[in-house]
């Protein structure tokens, strides 16, 4: 089920075992048979840890979703509720406890907190009397999700916004504890790298815990040579940018949760002979993406405009794959050809379905909307006309172009020039609160809190320096045959990704001066091996860097890491890992926060 | 060593030998007659209560306590209620189950330790028999009362009492079951149980009735069951004197119809047969393979089987013996005329009088298992002195508080430090913090000297047990020295040091650490000092914001109150006044909201929220006069809304009072008019000044609404630059050539053409040799 994790340099799957061994070590603490009441949210990030079929194994007959009112009726012996460990789902845990048919037959009832315990839920649940109805208690430590042969995610929500408006570090110790549960399994890492307020305190909190468990040696030969921990908003303009990866695409177009994408149904209707399509199908489709699937892994982090030419390449191969079947004469070839068939097949039904993907974004990408936008992120990107009011972000606010890509913009143009001069500030947030609503003042505030948008204080813009030393922009990026970086946004190279290239060779010390310039400190730490695992690096053995994002990783991000693993000469390998895959929400109107009862908790303004 | 074999019992396939442990060091007047007898696995501790059962009230029976080798340890009168059961824990700790369903729990030296119930429905029916067993969580307690209902609790270090179904159509006569057992299996707890011929299962959810396979009916009633240490096998004795295990499914008559006192699985790992040795008053019987039961061992005096994990200790008021299997190796040495390798090895050994002889001939052989061997021996050697009494493993004798012994041990069998020595320093400091005699300061120093930082031990640990001994400030000094700040906070609020626990929680980084002290400090706290205290603790401030955010809006408030927040207070209201449904409540809000921008210095926020407030009093207004349903719309969608209901002069108003730029305003009105289509409209507007949105702004709207003629109107007012783009646009190709080749631009020829048909060679002529001059330059 999950062989792509183990494809790696880094067998991810071990620590998937790990934690599919824990589950059912818990299920089985709950004899006899059992449904499972789920926190809506965890359903995504456990799918990809167990599927039903490990469920139903150990007894779980039934799955509800957890909601306020009765629990659903169900013959079993145990109900299990799955939850984060959160205030307002123990309120309605303890309605469900209340509610439960008592004259029924008796249940026991059992609690997994993931990812771990809270004292303070536990406290909720008895101030609302209901403690002692649990026969167990227990948690899931399930911090860092594999996602991917070289991919981890802890998919906390709200990781950013936690961080950097609310001062809550809560997401910070669960990477710290997540980091931990990793060394424990593959080693402890030498060196910790480091850029940022959060990754300070992860690395002090992980150095702290090591401390606390002086006496256990891990005694594991250490599989990573090196942590680097960034925080996002030492590289803001990244998230900013619009990726141009195809994943990148389908993610800005359509949006990657959990692996899986949906997409609008009609470019997949099936076409069977002799039937009029008259019906087509309603529900989107959805498909699960990673390398799992051979051509997918080939495609997903090339630039989109190299995607055309490697479909058609699959497509000749595939065809004259199938072409083969007139070679064969003998029953032995014959054989072979029919033993290869299902593997032909779905590469062919892959291959069909890239095509159909392609194809829709590719009626996106050549649009005029979608080249204009591009052009002018371009220009902030290069430092044109960074300080002055823009006239394309004026058409689109007067043409009620969706708020999001608006905040994007100008946030954009906002960290591209240090801060905007306070006429400018002052007249794109009028625009925006004229048109899209007065209750964005409040988004406003949030991203002015966060850095996104900024007053320029000093008149130094630095951030002409910043790309000049690290090379941001490269000009003739190449698209089709990348020699660097930069293909994954066709000319801006990610700020964080550079940082982590310069960080193997030739190292920090080499660009101390833009350091300094970006927010936060900048550190190495060392942790002391125990004798005897000291790594003997062979001749031209790789070394491999441990990338880990806090406040999140956009696919461009994750596409330009896996180039440099993959250049000959880097010499590193990287596996990346972060607190959330961001993803862009699909555009929401404003009439639907004005609805909320907290329009501050607009999450999609700020990454999620 | 000629003798080594005369007490050897043959029994089927093995050999069964009993060997003297100790003459007990005890003085038992009674013996063991009237005793309650408890005596702990592992060659540990043996608790002794004599008539249990009081004869008046003036009388207490005596509680004793004696090392295996019958060394008293502890010996007290029994002042609480009637005992039903004794039992040991894992850690030597002594359960004493009375009658009324509470367990109170002593340690080795009988100083009390606390107690729990076995729950409230016991109180009312009385323990009929308890149990006390072992697994791996733990050691646990079954009760069955005397209505017949059983009640478990697996681990009584993490208590959790679960009551057993009923047996359907319980028909027992005397209320009571025959027999049972207690089986752990599948990681499970579950009780066999007997009622005359019959046999049930209880686990937590069901009760099933089980036959044991080659078991008639003929075979008559269970009267006594027994588990094997390991909870592998099973033993049956019914009142026709057959029994019958589980393994074989051997019935062996042993020709008794009285039932046994004891019956008591005797196996080793690797056991080569499976056997049950049975008491019964004068007489002791091994059973197992064959039909018939032998060995059998006639009894003086009353004694007592425990069973162990590789045989059977028996203890009687004289002496304590183990029953066992003689291990096959023994067997091989031993055995006379055997060849074995091993026998012949012994013999050259006394031959040559050579130490480890055979070794030497061995060159492959690593020696670290003999090494490891020859330790151990020794080790247990030293723990089976009289003085210290059998205890077999090192955590035993910890518990026994020979530190300095453990320590030795530990060392010499090179347990890694962090579970060895580290374990043997816990304890003892444990023990040293409630010694009386020594001020704080003494003692702090000598567990600090003692223990340093030596890993595994946990201070946190040791502070508590000060605490618990009533010596706080001595707890205080002892958790300074531990790492982990997150241990401390449990003890430190247990202790009332809620300001210390409060920082400490927020050292550790664990957020919910954090929120738990604060609602603890909130609940012990009057607002004014629970809020200073949080002004101390930022960390802690911001996640109490959060918390209120969720749970306590009005505290909110008050936090940003009190810190001169004027700018979070403003976004309060301003949050607040969108879940109000009033407007005039919403207006006062918002106008609170203005006075806290203000003072908070944010100019444009204020001026914003003004503009705001304005914007809703218009809308209001309009709605009244003209049901226009504005309220809550953007200033954006109120002009919209205005244009398209044609009321085009309140729009202009707006336009103007919010000082709305003139482009996109222009954008509006042109898009409404082109819906609306006012084609006449449309051009007066472009007419009314020069266009801030440029002309091809208008082909573009006017080619959305598909009308031609309209849009052809603003071709020519186009500027130059997007001249082609608006010929292109109204599908005028000769013009978009002739001002493309007008302005030699490559881009923009090339862009004509690419919509330019094939069909059209004239015009593609011109534009190829256009593009071709433009190359050129």
């Amino acid at each position: 089920m999950a062989a792509h994790l183990s494809y790696g340099r880094v067998n991810l799957n071990i620590l998937r075992e790990a934690a599919r061994k824990e589950l059912r070590e818990f299920l089985d603490k709950c004899a006899g048979s059992k449904a499972i009441v789920w926190d809506e949210y965890l359903t995504g990030p456990f799918g990809l840890i167990a599927q039903y079929s490990l469920l139903k194994e150990h007894e779980v007959e039934k799955m509800f979703t957890l909601k306020s009112g009765r629990l659903p009726s169900a013959d079993v012996k145990n109900i299990i509720f799955f939850v984060r460990p959160r205030l307002e789902l123990m309120d309605i845990i303890a309605e469900n406890v209340f509610r439960s048919d008592k004259m029924h037959s008796p249940r026991d009832f059992h609690i997994l907190f993931v990812p771990r315990r809270s004292m303070l839920c536990e406290q909720r649940l008895k101030e609302q009397g209901v403690l002692a109805s649990f026969i167990n208690i227990d948690e899931y430590i399930l911090d860092l999700i594999p996602y991917d042969g070289d991919l981890l995610s802890m998919e906390y929500e709200s990781a950013f916004r936690e961080c950097y408006l609310e001062n809550d570090q809560t997401s910070l110790y669960h990477t710290a504890k997540g980091l931990m549960t990793l060394q424990a399994l593959y080693g402890t890492i030498p060196q910790i790298y480091g850029k940022g307020e959060c990754a300070r305190h992860v690395a002090n909190m992980m150095l702290r815990m090591k401390r606390e468990f002086a006496g256990s040696q891990n005694q594991i030969l250490p599989v990573f040579d090196t942590l680097l921990l960034l925080d996002r908003n030492v590289d803001l303009l990244t998230p900013l940018a619009t990726q141009l990866t195809y994943e990148g695409l389908i993610d800005e177009i359509y949006g990657i949760t959990n692996g899986y994408v949906k997409l609008p149904p009609e470019k997949f209707a099936q076409k069977k002979q002799g039937e009029a399509s008259k019906d087509l199908p309603t529900e989107p489709k959805k498909l699960q993406l990673n390398s799992a699937e051979e051509l997918y892994a080939e495609i997903r982090d090339k630039n989109f405009n190299a995607v055309g030419a490697a479909l058609s390449k699959k497509a000749k191969i595939i065809s004259a794959a199938f072409e083969e079947r007139h070679n064969a004469k003998t029953v032995g070839e014959i054989k072979q050809f029919v033993s290869q068939l299902p593997h032909m097949q779905a590469a062919r039904s892959s291959l069909a379905n890239h095509t159909s993907i392609a194809e829709l974004i590719k009626d996106i990408t050549t649009s005029e909307a979608f080249f204009d936008n591009l052009t002018v992120e371009q220009e902030f990107m290069t430092g044109v006309d960074t300080d002055k009011v823009n006239t394309y972000i004026e058409d689109c606010v007067a043409q009620k172009d969706p708020l999001i890509k608006i905040l994007r913009l100008v946030s954009m143009q906002s960290v591209c020039n240090n801060g905007l001069k306070q006429k400018v500030l002052d007249y794109y947030k009028r625009e925006i609160l004229q048109t899209y609503g007065y209750e964005h003042i409040l988004t406003l505030n949030n991203l002015e809190k966060a850095g996104l948008l900024k007053l320029q204080s000093s008149s130094r813009n630095n951030y002409p320096t910043i790309r000049k030393t690290l090379k941001l922009w490269m000009e003739d990026a190449n698209e089709q045959n990348p020699n660097d970086i930069s293909y994954v946004y066709s000319g801006y190279a990610p700020l964080s990704v550079r940082l982590t290239q310069v960080l193997a060779r030739p190292g920090w010390r080499s660009i101390e001066e833009v350091l300094k310039m970006l927010p936060g400190p900048h550190f190495e730490e060392r942790q002391q091996l125990p004798a005897g695992l000291h790594k003997k690096r062979q001749q031209g053995e790789n070394r491999t860097t441990l990338v880990f994002f806090l406040g999140g990783v956009s696919y461009a991000e994750i596409a330009a890491l896996r180039f440099l693993s993959q250049m000959e000469d880097s010499g590193m390998e990287y596996i990346i890992a972060t607190t959330k895959l961001l993803n862009v929400p699909p555009a929401r109107t404003p009439a639907h926060i004005k609805d909320s009862m907290h329009p501050s908790e607009d999450r999609q303004l700020l990454f999620v | 060593m000629a003798f080594i074999t005369a007490n050897w019992n043959p029994l089927g396939e093995a050999f069964y030998r009993k060997t003297e442990l100790y003459e007990m060091c005890w003085n038992l007047r009674d013996g063991l007659r009237d005793c309650l007898v408890a005596a702990a696995p592992y060659g540990g501790p043996i608790a002794l209560l004599r008539e249990p059962v009081r004869r008046s009230p003036s009388s207490r029976p005596q509680l004793e306590i004696y090392s295996a080798s019958g060394v008293a340890i502890a010996s007290f009168p029994w002042k609480s209620g009637p005992v039903v059961q004794l039992g040991w824990t894992v850690s030597d700790e002594l359960l004493c189950i009375q009658e009324d369903g509470s367990v109170l729990i002593y340690d080795l030296f009988g100083s009390f330790k606390r107690h729990f119930s076995m729950g409230q429905e016991v109180m009312q029916s009385q323990v009929l028999e308890a149990k006390v067993f072992h697994s791996p969580y733990g050691t646990g307690v079954a009760i069955v009362t005397a209505s017949s209902r059983f009640t478990l609790a697996t681990n009584i270090d993490d208590l959790k009492l679960r009551r057993l179904p009923e047996v359907p159509g319980n028909t027992w006569s005397a209320g009571e079951p025959t027999c049972w057992v207690v089986l752990t299996q599948d990681r499970q707890t579950k009780v066999l149980m007997s009622n005359g011929p019959e046999l049930y299962i209880l686990d937590t959810t069901s009760c099933t009735a089980v036959v044991p396979p080659g078991l008639g009916p003929q075979a008559g009633s269970i009267v006594h069951m027994s588990v094997s240490f390991s909870y592998k096998y099973l033993a049956l004795f019914t009142d026709t004197g057959h029994m019958w295990t589980g393994s074989s499914h051997l019935q062996v008559n042993t020709k008794k119809t009285t039932p046994p006192k004891q019956m008591v699985w005797c196996r080793r790992p690797k056991s080569q047969q499976p056997s049950v040795v049975l008491m019964w008053d004068r007489l002791l019987m091994v059973a197992g393979v064959t039909l018939t039961p032998d060995p059998r061992f006639p009894l003086e005096d009353p004694c007592v089987l425990i069973g162990e994990l590789d045989g059977v200790r028996i203890i009687s008021s004289a002496n304590q013996e183990l029953l066992q299997e003689v291990p096959l190796v023994c067997q091989e040495i031993f055995k006379i005329a055997s060849m074995a390798p091993g026998a012949l090895l012994l013999e050259a050994h006394r031959e040559y009088q050579a130490a480890s002889f055979g070794k030497c001939f061995l060159t492959d052989f690593s020696p670290e298992a003999f090494v490891s061997t020859c330790r151990e021996l020794r080790v247990l050697n030293a723990v089976r002195e009289r003085g210290v009494g059998l205890p077999l493993t090192h955590t035993q004798l910890v518990y026994r508080q020979f530190y300095p012994l453990a320590i030795e041990v530990c060392r010499y069998l090179k347990i890694p430090d962090y579970q060895g020595v580290s374990r043997v320093l816990k304890h003892w400091a444990s023990c040293k913090v409630q010694q009386k005699d020594l001020s704080d300061e003494a003692i702090a120093r000598a567990v600090c000297v003692k223990v340093g930082d030596s890993p595994g031990v946990s201070y946190s640990h040791i502070a508590a047990k000060a605490y618990e001994c009533g010596r706080p400030e001595l707890a205080i000094k002892l958790l300074d020295f531990e790492a982990r700040s997150g241990e401390q906070v449990p003890l430190l609020l247990k202790m009332k040091r809620s300001q210390l626990a409060l920082s400490k929680a927020v050292e550790s980084g664990d957020t919910d650490l954090v929120y738990t002290v604060v609602t603890y400090l909130k609940s012990e706290m009057n607002r004014g000092d629970f809020f200073m205290t949080l002004r101390n603790q930022p960390v802690a401030l911001s996640l109490y914001r959060q918390f209120c955010k969720l749970q306590e809006q009005e505290t909110l408030k008050d936090l940003y109150n009190q810190d001169d927040d004027h700018q979070e207070l403003a976004n309060y209201y301003v949050t607040a006044s969108y879940r109000e449904k009033r407007l005039e409540s919403r207006l006062s809000l918002l106008q609170t909201a203005v006075d806290e921008y203000n003072k908070a210095k944010n100019e444009f926020s204020a001026k914003a929220t003004e503009e705001e407030m304005r914007l809703l009093r218009f809308q209001r207004k309009l709605d009244d006069e003209k049901g226009a349903g504005l309220l809550g719309l953007s200033l954006q969608a109120t002009m919209e809304a205005l244009l398209a209901l044609g009321l085009h002069k309140q729009a202009e108003q707006l336009y103007r009072d919010f000082r709305v730029p003139d482009k996109r305003f222009w954008w509006l009105k042109l898009k409404s008019l082109a819906e609306k289509e006012e084609w006449e409209e449309l051009e007066k507007f472009s007419k009314s000044k020069k266009s801030p949105i440029g002309y091809l702004a208008f082909v573009e709207v006017c080619m959305k609404s598909n009308n031609k003629p309209e849009a052809k109107k603003y071709v020519s007012k186009v500027t130059p630059e997007q001249r082609v783009k608006a010929h292109l646009a109204v599908g005028d190709l000769e013009g978009a050539a002739d001002a493309a080749i007008e302005r030699k631009s490559d881009s923009e020829l090339a862009a004509v053409l690419a919509r330019c048909p094939a069909s059209d060679r004239q015009l593609l002529d011109r534009l190829n040799r256009a593009a071709a001059a433009a190359a050129k330059k």
